[in-house]
C-alpha cells in the first residue's frame, strides 16, 4: 500500500524524523535544514531535491513554529524586520565572495573551514556560558556594552531591552554575509548574536529567529521548486511529525531554563561542526568510516538532544530535580 | 503528484509554497484543536498528578 506515491514504512520514518526534527526546531529556533538536506541525501534523493525538499520542509515547519511562539507573546517583529532586510543584503554580499573564490579554485576548502569552525566557535561560547557559575557575566558584559551604544535611531524590544537599530541592521549585515557565504540558513549565528550580543531573552531570541527562518525559507522553496525540486509528498509526511513536535519544542521553552537551553544548543553545534568535518575528510579521503560517522553524530545528536527537551519539560512538570534521569538535563 | 508538474516554472513554485503553507495552517489549527481538547490531560499525566 502507497501513500502519495510513498509506502507506508517510509511515511512512518518521515512522520517520525518530522517529530524529532520539529521538536528541535520549537526549541532551538534552528536544525531544520542541516538535518533534512542529508537525510535526504542519504535516502538517495538528488542534491538539488534535497536542498529544494529540505527549504520546503523548514518554511512549513517555521510557519508552524512562528505561530506558536507568536501565541506565546516571544516573537518581536521590529527585531525580524530589520534583520531580514538587513540579511537580505548580507546574503547577496556573501554569495559575491562565494563566485570569487570559487574563480580562484578555493571556495571548497575555505568555506568548509569557515563552516566547521563557526559551528565549533560558537558551539564552545555557549557552552562555556552554560557552564559558567556566573550567569550573568559574559553574556552580559557584551550585551551592556553593545546597549551603551546610542547611535540613532534607538529601538526598543520585547523584553524591555533598547538597542541601537544600526547596531541591530550592522549584525544582520554581517550574519547575512556569513549565511550567502556558508550557504545556510543563519538560525546558529542569528539565535547567539541576538541572545549575546543584543541582550535579547533567549525565547524572545528564538521566536524572532524563527521568524526569520520563515522568510528566508519561503524564498529558498521558491527558488527551488522553479525548477520541480521539491518533493511535495517527503515535505508533506515530514510536516505531519514536525508540526507536533514544533508544539512540544515551543511548549518546553516555557518550561526549561535558558542556562539548560544553552547546553543542549552548545551540543547540537559542536556535533554538527565534528560531523560536517568528518564528512569532509571522508569525502576527500575516500574514507567511509568518517561518512558513517557523520552521518551517526548528526543523527545521534538530533536524537539524544530532542530526548533531552522533552525530559528536561516533563522534570520542571514533575518538579523534580533530583531524579536519577532529571539530573543528567541539568547542564 | 499534487497535479502541479504541468504548471509553468513560476507557477509551480507558487503552487508548492501555497500548499506547504496551506499544510502548515491546517496542522497548525487541527493541533491546537487536539491541544485544547486532550492537551491539559496529557500534562497532568506527564506532571503525576
Amino acid at each position: 500500500m502507497a501513500i502519495l506515491g510513498l509506502s507506508l514504512t517510509m511515511v512512518a520514518v518521515f512522520v517520525g524524523f518530522g517529530l524529532l526534527i520539529g521538536t528541535l526546531f520549537g526549541f532551538f529556533g534552528m536544525g531544520g535544514s542541516f538535518l533534512v538536506t542529508p537525510a535526504l541525501l542519504v535516502m538517495g534523493y538528488p542534491s538539488t531535491v534535497a536542498v529544494g525538499s529540505g527549504l520546503a520542509f523548514v518554511f512549513g515547519t517555521s510557519v508552524i513554529g512562528a505561530l506558536r511562539h507568536h501565541d506565546h507573546g516571544q516573537v518581536d517583529y521590529k527585531l525580524a524586520a530589520i534583520m531580514t532586510v538587513a540579511m537580505t543584503i548580507g546574503i547577496e554580499a556573501g554569495k559575491s565572495v562565494v563566485f570569487f573564490l570559487e574563480a580562484t579554485g578555493m571556495a571548497d576548502l575555505i568555506i568548509n573551514v569557515a563552516y566547521v569552525g563557526l559551528l565549533a566557535a560558537v558551539g564552545l561560547l555557549t557552552l562555556r556560558d552554560a557552564w559558567s557559575d556566573d550567569d550573568t557575566e559574559t553574556s552580559s558584559d557584551l550585551a551592556d556594552r553593545v546597549q551603551s551604544v546610542h547611535i540613532p535611531p534607538m529601538v526598543t524590544l520585547r523584553g524591555g531591552v533598547r538597542v541601537s537599530g544600526t547596531i541591530i541592521f550592522a549584525v544582520g549585515l554581517v550574519i547575512g554575509v556569513l549565511s550567502g557565504f556558508l550557504g545556510v540558513g543563519g538560525g546558529f549565528l542569528l539565535m547567539p548574536a541576538m541572545m549575546y550580543g543584543l541582550g535579547v531573552p533567549a525565547a524572545i531570541a528564538v521566536g524572532t529567529d524563527i521568524l526569520q527562518i520563515t522568510i528566508s525559507g519561503a524564498f529558498g522553496a521558491f527558488t527551488y521548486a522553479q525548477s520541480g525540486s521539491v518533493a511535495l509528498p517527503v515535505v508533506a509526511f515530514l510536516l505531519v511529525g514536525s508540526a507536533l513536535g514544533a508544539r512540544v519544542g515551543a511548549g518546553a521553552t516555557n518550561l526549561v531554563d535558558e542556562d539548560e537551553i544553552k547546553g543542549y544548543f552548545a551540543a547540537m553545534l559542536l556535533a554538527g561542526s565534528l560531523a560536517v568535518a568528518s564528512n569532509k575528510l571522508g569525502t576527500v579521503y575516500g574514507i567511509d568510516l568518517l561518512n558513517t560517522l557523520s552521518t551517526v553524530l548528526i543523527f545521534g545528536a538530533a536524537l539524544l538532544v530532542s530526548g533531552a527537551v522533552v525530559l528536561a519539560a516533563v522534570c520542571r512538570l514533575r518538579n523534580d530535580r533530583t531524579g536519577t534521569w532529571c539530573r543528567l538535563t541539568t547542564s | 503528484m499534487f497535479g502541479l508538474e504541468n504548471l509553468s516554472g513560476f507557477a509551480q513554485a507558487v503552487a508548492t509554497v501555497g500548499v506547504v503553507l496551506a499544510e502548515a495552517f491546517a496542522l497548525y489549527l487541527a493541533y491546537g484543536l487536539l491541544s485544547n481538547t486532550v492537551g491539559a490531560t496529557v500534562i497532568d499525566a506527564l506532571g503525576g498528578d
